[in-house]
């Protein structure tokens, strides 16, 4: 009862939040169904539901204790939220919250006027609270059936925008496109369907896949093997044809995913490997990018040399400030590092941005006139052409880290990651171990930049603050540290998935933030880990789950 | 050779192998933007482009800049001291007090309050800042730290730039996107003649204030016994609890303090610059965080000599510096100093000004 109170003031809370941050009213332009259900009544819906649940999962005692106070929890938000519209009759909330609208309330209202509009929030959040307390009881593969049809429902709605351009290039598939979409969400009937298709192919693959998958172990090695080498073959070709399938801005985001998982796979060196946490990474980025500028671009016409051949001056000048940058500090430890290698980051972007170095860099109007990567007669244009120089240089650094993790150079970065005295005691040199995994990083993040430079044609300071650095870390943190796969998982993660909801811009960091949070307290391993940082942080829990594994199920 | 002289030989001997090549090069490194310095600042000073009053200009300017980074250093630099975290959500915790205090005070602006009685509407300002601050900080401890406390380092971190998104996307989903121009409260504005020697009321006041705040806060933290259970926990939780100190309570009592102090900061922030922006904690926020870390993390008076000392190399640096080398537009440069600084002194002293050498296990 206490639970279901504080639960659903929680979630009330929350709900006011949403709608007075304006994401309820700007969502609600959108239809998920279209003339059904738009997306900011879905929004709170899940709210409402998420908290019901959680409610539902506190409570001890049969069922109805569960089923009461999951009801209670949604009745006191959506009270919460009728609250909020009649408080907003009184008074004139819009003079500090500006999105205190009219607009909001008669939302929150379904358009029905102030006193029925409430009731019928009101019944409405005790209903969906009563649905949130029957899906806690339910059994759990059909939980899982509702949870992925749902998910895939509101999914389709949500990115609509990218699905039907890209389901329109294919002949055959728009007939798809017409069956499953209206020009401002999904058909009723489309919706339907693929509720039902995904429920069902759910339910085939959970009652086979076991199956499938012992079949395969119990193939012979050779021809397992031989699977594992076609799938490989088709994932390459795939990565090969996607530009081509996916459209123009598809394309583009990939690039953009790609530059990022570069950038990521050079600092998992740095701070995955050899645990030197470095918040100025950018620093090598810019200094990629500018150097591709200032060789390439007739704009300053120091030298017009073309992309291959400024290329081993990009990586050369990477490693170089790799080591003058790591030289200072490599007795500095923990956050020090962190701060002094931040300042460095700070300090570069300063610099090219003031007047003083602007004969040389082009101070804050930058550098244009990149000119475009040519090989041969093949010219890396537009992004659907980039994106295969991206991919190459990400093929290149994965295969390199690969190469690196299980060498000895790797292992002595882990040792010093591990504990830099005890590393130090077994006879690895810190010094030449800490700038080798500065330098590789910088290399790899010059990389990056120099083709990040000639993506965009031009380069400005402004490109490389430390907004960059602390992205990239996140990323790293996100996909599992050390994890190569890891960084792209998080790539796509955090870079891929905002710039797709690039609609929602105003929201994007909004959401970015608490998905963050929320990653760290439930999965703070990140989404990809390495076996070993897994364990690490399971310790306890595969302690605790030994001696009966009933435990693990009372207090999840 | 006397028995004297051959130790010390011997000792100086010892002394040379235990220098190594990064160290010569870290030296050199040093050496060579001390000698820019002191070169930048004879030629300067040689060249008289400045008179005395500019430089009296400079420096209290630098002080009033610096006494805000020093108040916000200290919320930092406290919560590192007990939970060896970088509360990164900290310029965050400083944006949102003056904001929310902002529509206070435009409150009290419309209707002539402000006017009439400004030191009560100042310290009504001041609180419903304070209070908003200290209100996020709570929040942000219980719900994004407190789960994390045993978490490997770089979560905590992750947990905070997330929460910092989180707070600054909100305040601008709330209060709205825009620049929002504070009051200007009459009795702030005007100067003091010193014996020739200028000095604006609002920066005087700035400063005398951030002074006060910080004295009481060292003496809280140095003299009562609330203050000295929270050192205790931060020079060693298990044995701070096994002596009966309830460490939830001091940590929640930390972020208080920096709470307060970062509500305070904002308020003198937005009246130096009168202005107010979901995103005006970003840079402040830094420059605290530096200072903290210039001072020696975990280090009160570290931070405020740190906040103080970046604020002065700030304002005078461009000048003195970079005047005399014939650089263009040396006030480009201003961040440039305050972190080359913060490079140099992390050279010669890799734990800041007043840090003690920390242990593999802290650092």
């Amino acid at each position: 009862m206490k639970q279901a109170l504080k639960t659903g003031l929680i979630g009330g809370v929350v709900g006011i939040l949403l709608s007075l941050i304006g994401m309820v009213e700007a969502f609600s332009q959108r239809d998920i169904i279209a003339d059904v259900i738009s997306m900011g009544h879905t929004l709170l819906v899940v709210v409402v539901l998420c908290m019901g649940y959680l409610a539902a999962r506190k409570t001890r005692g049969g069922w109805p204790q569960v089923l009461t106070s999951s009801t209670i929890t949604g009745l006191l938000l959506a009270g919460m939220l009728a609250l909020l519209v009649l408080t907003g009759d009184f008074v004139n909330l819009r003079k500090i919250f500006i999105n205190a609208s009219p607009q909001l309330y008669s939302l929150l209202t379904f358009g029905l006027g102030k006193a029925p509009g409430s009731k019928l929030l009101f019944a409405l959040g005790g209903v969906f609270g009563l649905l949130a307390g029957i899906f806690y009881l339910s059994p759990e593969i059909l939980r899982r059936v509702l949870l992925l049809s749902l998910g895939s429902v509101v999914g389709a709605g949500v990115l609509q925008d990218l699905l039907r351009p890209t389901f329109s290039l294919w002949g055959p598939l728009s007939i798809i496109n017409e069956w499953l979409f209206t020009g401002n969400g999904l058909t009723t009937p489309g919706a339907l369907g693929l509720f039902s298709l995904t429920a069902v192919s759910y339910l085939f693959w959970s009652s086979k896949g076991n199956a499938v998958q012992a079949g395969y172990q119990q193939l012979p090695h050779a021809s397992r093997r031989v699977i594992k080498m076609a799938s490989i073959l088709i994932l390459v070709f795939v990565l090969l044809i996607l530009p081509q399938v996916l459209g123009l801005f598809l394309s583009e985001v990939l690039t953009i995913v790609g530059l990022y998982v570069l950038l990521g796979l050079g600092l998992n060196i740095v701070v995955g490997y050899a645990g030197l946490l470095d918040l100025g990474y950018v620093a090598f980025f810019a200094i990629g990018s500018y150097t591709v500028a200032v060789l390439t671009s007739p704009e300053l016409g120091f030298f017009s040399l073309t992309f291959w051949q400024a290329l081993p001056f990009v990586i050369i000048f990477g490693v170089f400030a790799g080591v003058l940058l790591g030289t200072p500090v490599l007795k500095m430890r923990g956050d020090y590092l962190a701060i002094a290698t931040l300042g460095f980051g700070e300090i570069i972007r300063i610099l090219v941005l003031s007047d003083f170095l602007r004969p040389w860099l082009g101070g804050a109007q930058g550098i244009g006139k990149i000119p475009k990567v040519a090989l041969g007669s093949f010219e890396f244009g537009g992004p659907q052409q980039i994106y295969y120089l991206i991919l190459a240089g990400c093929i290149l650094v994965i295969v390199i880290s690969l190469k690196l993790k299980d060498s000895r150079l790797g292992r002595a970065w882990m040792a010093i990651r591990e504990d830099e005295d005890v590393a130090q005691a077994m006879g690895i040199n810190l010094v030449s171990t800490k700038l080798m995994a500065f330098a590789t990083g910088a290399a790899f993040s010059a990389l990056s930049g120099a083709i990040f430079a000639t993506k965009l044609g031009s380069v400005y300071p402004h490109s490389f603050n430390v907004m960059i650095s602390i992205n990239i870390v996140c990323v790293i943190i996100v996909g599992g540290m050390g994890s190569i796969p890891g960084v792209i998982v998080g790539a796509a993660a955090l870079v891929g998935l905002p710039e797709l909801l690039r609609e929602f811009a105003e929201y994007r960091l909004f959401v970015y933030g608490a998905a963050l949070v929320a990653m760290m307290l439930l999965r703070p391993e990140g989404l990809w880990p390495e076996a070993l940082h897994r364990r690490e942080f399971h310790e306890e829990e595969e302690k605790e789950a030994k001696p009966g594994s009933s435990l693990r199920v009372s207090s999840g | 050779m006397t028995e004297e002289e051959r130790v010390r030989i011997s000792m100086f001997k010892r002394w040379m192998q235990r220098i190594t090549h990064t160290d010569v090069i870290m030296w050199l490194i040093g050496g060579a933007i001390l000698l820019g310095i002191i070169w930048g600042s004879v030629a300067t000073l040689r060249a008289g482009i400045y008179t005395v009053h500019h430089w009296f200009d400079f420096t209290i300017f630098g002080l009033a800049q610096g006494s805000i980074y020093a108040l916000i250093a200290m919320g930092y630099t406290m919560v590192y001291g007990i939970l060896r975290m970088i509360n990164f959500a900290h310029s965050e915790v400083f944006m949102c007090g003056p904001y929310t205090a902002y529509f206070v005070a435009a409150a009290f602006y419309s209707t002539g309050f402000l006017d009439q009685y400004p030191i009560v509407s100042l310290l009504m300002i001041f609180f419903v800042s304070m209070a908003t601050s200290t209100g996020v900080a709570l929040l942000l401890e219980r719900i994004a730290y407190r789960p994390l406390r045993t978490a490997p380092r770089l979560i905590p971190l992750i947990t905070a730039i997330g929460a910092s998104f989180f707070i600054q996307y909100t305040v601008r989903g709330l209060y709205g996107s825009g620049f929002q121009a504070y009051p200007s409260v009459s009795i702030l504005e005007g100067e003091w003649i010193f014996g020739g020697f200028r000095i604006l009321k609002f920066q005087a006041v700035v400063i005398l204030s951030a002074a006060m705040l910080m004295a009481a806060l060292y003496s809280f933290v140095q003299r009562t016994r609330l203050g000295k259970a929270i050192r205790a926990v931060s020079e060693d939780k298990d044995a701070s609890a096994l002596m009966g100190i309830d460490i939830d309570k001091m940590i929640v009592t930390t972020f208080v303090i920096g709470g307060m102090s970062a509500g305070a900061a904002g308020v003198l922030y937005a009246l130096m610059f009168k202005q107010v922006h979901f995103f005006m904690g970003f840079i402040p926020g830094l420059k605290a965080f530096t200072a903290a870390v210039l001072g020696g993390i975990g280090n009160i008076p570290g931070a405020m000599l740190g906040g103080i000392f970046l604020g002065l190399m700030e304002s005078v640096g461009p000048s003195l510096f970079l005047d005399g080398l014939g650089i263009v537009a040396p006030y480009q440069l201003k961040d440039a100093i305050a972190f080359t600084m913060l490079v140099l002194i992390l050279i010669f002293r890799p734990t800041g000004i007043l840090g003690e050498r920390l242990a593999v296990k802290k650092a």
